[in-house]
């Protein structure tokens, strides 16, 4: 208990420091929110358009996209801060960092938590719940099962884009863009069914990468449809694979990135 | 006069264009992001194709994927996210220094930002061009005159996001932490202006609003939809007049607000 006393106190002087420009931070959440909400936007407008997308009606890809906006969210509010890592190592504060007797990790964490992401969450959550609801879905003890774990494992899996993404900059400093294809984009990727993709792109994205199992693979399996890319349906359970799989080079790369890093030289 | 203004003018803009010139890691970083971000679109936009069976809102797929790779471009060429700088000036109070120099901030920012939109037309708008020309289906414009039309409507489209960003900026000098405003411009200028899909997709008369009543499709969705020669010369000229009235209305709004901003400030100053 006394161990996570620090953060807690750090973590209370961020969001009191935060909430004190009050007209900011309202608008901050509102839009913040408003962000998720424009990317299921995108998708009616897109099925505004076209009946179906690859092969799926409009409620079985706001299922999908909907896993992954709760997943992303959550992954942005806890881990997503991560991002300003790069800031650090820039301007030296990550030296600061590492002389205090507490973990960087958890630090950089607490240190720039952004309680505005907050809204994203409950309205992502709002919506799974609804497409879990308005889908055909003959639920078994398995599918529940599957329901239940597929938000937590995306979760960690975008947690450890996240990390991944911004150790780049241990080595590579102005690179913060590059993270974005990964975890935005690969946000934007799991909001459609990976079957739309094609070539070499989905190959590397849905499968080398593991983007596939966040959200895509797992509905198969909730829908009860078989693969329109013809994998066996056991594939529908490689979340937990993945993303004990990404948490793990996820570590590995930070602990490298930690000890590669020299200081700022000041 | 008007020839020393010009001069100084052109001298902010070629420093703007070698201040960002000197990020290579950046350019290199950012150019695999909009390959990224252009094929997760191509994609869905192809699949539209497939569901819709062929054209869809008026483009065929060789428009479509033009208007992803155009677009990834001139995200980019006309800095719609990402612009801060006036506002921290303004939070530091190092914006007095702006203020005190003989030329009006407004057209020394408008000089430096033009530098760098020539710098990022060059690397970050005409790379994932022709990466969508060379690997995908590509729409190469019939008339010659919609080449220099589509030039003037992508400085058009600077003018305009540059005049957009310097307001949201400038509300810094009432807020102090512009961060809110900031993020409500994200979320209207990436869906309102064409950035995430084509504003055709949505119902007729929601299109009809936003490209006349509102600056955002001026940005991103006018210069693609002239380049794709949609409607024509004339609807090519009509989109100009709309782009050229909002960089005039927009451009006219800020300085205003700014002088109202500077009367502002020299009261908080004392």
């Amino acid at each position: 208990m006394d161990e996570a006393r620090p953060y807690t106190r750090m973590l209370t002087a961020q969001v009191r420091s935060i909430v004190q420009y009050r007209t900011s931070f309202a608008l901050d959440v509102t839009s913040q929110t408003v962000f998720t909400v424009l990317d299921i936007v995108t998708v009616l407008v897109t099925f505004h358009v076209t009946p179906t997308l690859g092969g799926f009606s409009q409620r079985q890809v706001l299922l999908i996209g909907a896993f992954t906006a709760f997943a992303f969210a959550l992954a942005d509010l806890t881990v997503g801060n991560i991002e300003r890592l790069s800031f650090y190592v820039r301007t030296g504060l990550l030296d600061a960092v590492l002389t205090r007797p507490l973990s960087a990790m958890g630090q950089l964490l607490v240190l720039d938590f952004a309680p505005r992401r907050i809204g994203r969450v409950l309205f992502a959550t709002g919506l799974l719940t609804t497409m879990l609801t308005v889908n055909d879905i003959d639920w078994t003890a398995w599918r529940v099962l599957l329901a239940v774990i597929t938000p937590v494992c995306a979760t960690v899996f975008f947690s450890s884009v996240f990390v991944i993404g911004a150790s780049v900059a241990f080595w590579w400093i102005d690179a913060g863009q590059f993270a974005h294809s990964f975890t935005y984009g690969g946000r934007d990727f799991t909001t459609y069914p990976s079957n739309i993709y094609q070539g070499a792109f989905r190959r590397i994205f849905a499968y080398a990468l593991g983007f596939g199992f966040v959200s895509y693979y797992p509905v198969l399996g909730l829908l009860g449809v078989p693969d329109p890319l013809g994998l066996p349906p056991w594939f529908v359970w490689g979340g937990p694979v993945v993303a004990t799989a990404a948490a793990l080079i996820a570590a590995a790369i930070w602990r490298v990135g930690l000890r590669h890093y020299k200081g700022a030289g000041s | 006069m008007a020839d020393h203004a010009l001069r100084t003018g052109a001298a902010l803009a070629r420093a703007g264009f070698r201040r960002f010139s000197t990020y290579r890691q950046a350019t290199i970083a950012g150019l695999t992001t909009n390959m990224v971000f252009g094929l997760l679109r191509y994609y869905v936009l192809l699949a539209t194709t497939v569901g819709a069976a062929g054209a869809v809102a008026g483009y065929d797929l060789a428009q479509l994927s033009s208007y992803v790779w155009f677009g990834q471009g001139l995200l980019t060429v006309v800095m719609l996210w990402g612009w801060t700088e006036l506002s921290d000036r303004v939070r530091t109070g190092d914006v007095v220094a702006d203020l005190l120099r003989p030329v009006n901030p407004l057209w020394t920012y408008l000089a430096t930002d033009l530098g760098r939109a020539g710098y990022n037309f060059l690397v970050r708008m005409l790379v994932p061009i022709a990466f969508g020309a060379i690997f995908f289906p590509f729409y190469f414009p019939h008339a010659p005159a919609t080449y220099p039309i589509t030039l003037v409507s992508t400085a058009l489209a600077v003018v305009v996001c540059f005049g957009c960003r310097y307001l949201v900026n400038l509300t810094s000098f009432w807020l102090l932490d512009v961060r809110g405003a900031m993020t409500v411009w994200l979320a209207c200028s990436g869906v309102l202006s064409g950035m995430y899909f084509p504003i055709a997709f949505m119902p007729g008369w929601i299109a009809a609003v936003l490209q006349y009543a509102t600056p955002f499709p001026s940005m991103i969705q006018t210069p693609i939809d002239i380049y794709v020669e949609r409607g024509g010369l004339g609807g090519q000229l009509l989109r100009l007049l709309v782009q050229a009235a909002w960089a005039v209305a927009i451009l006219a709004l800020a300085h205003l607000v700014q002088t109202r901003a500077t009367r502002k400030l020299v009261i908080q100053g004392g």
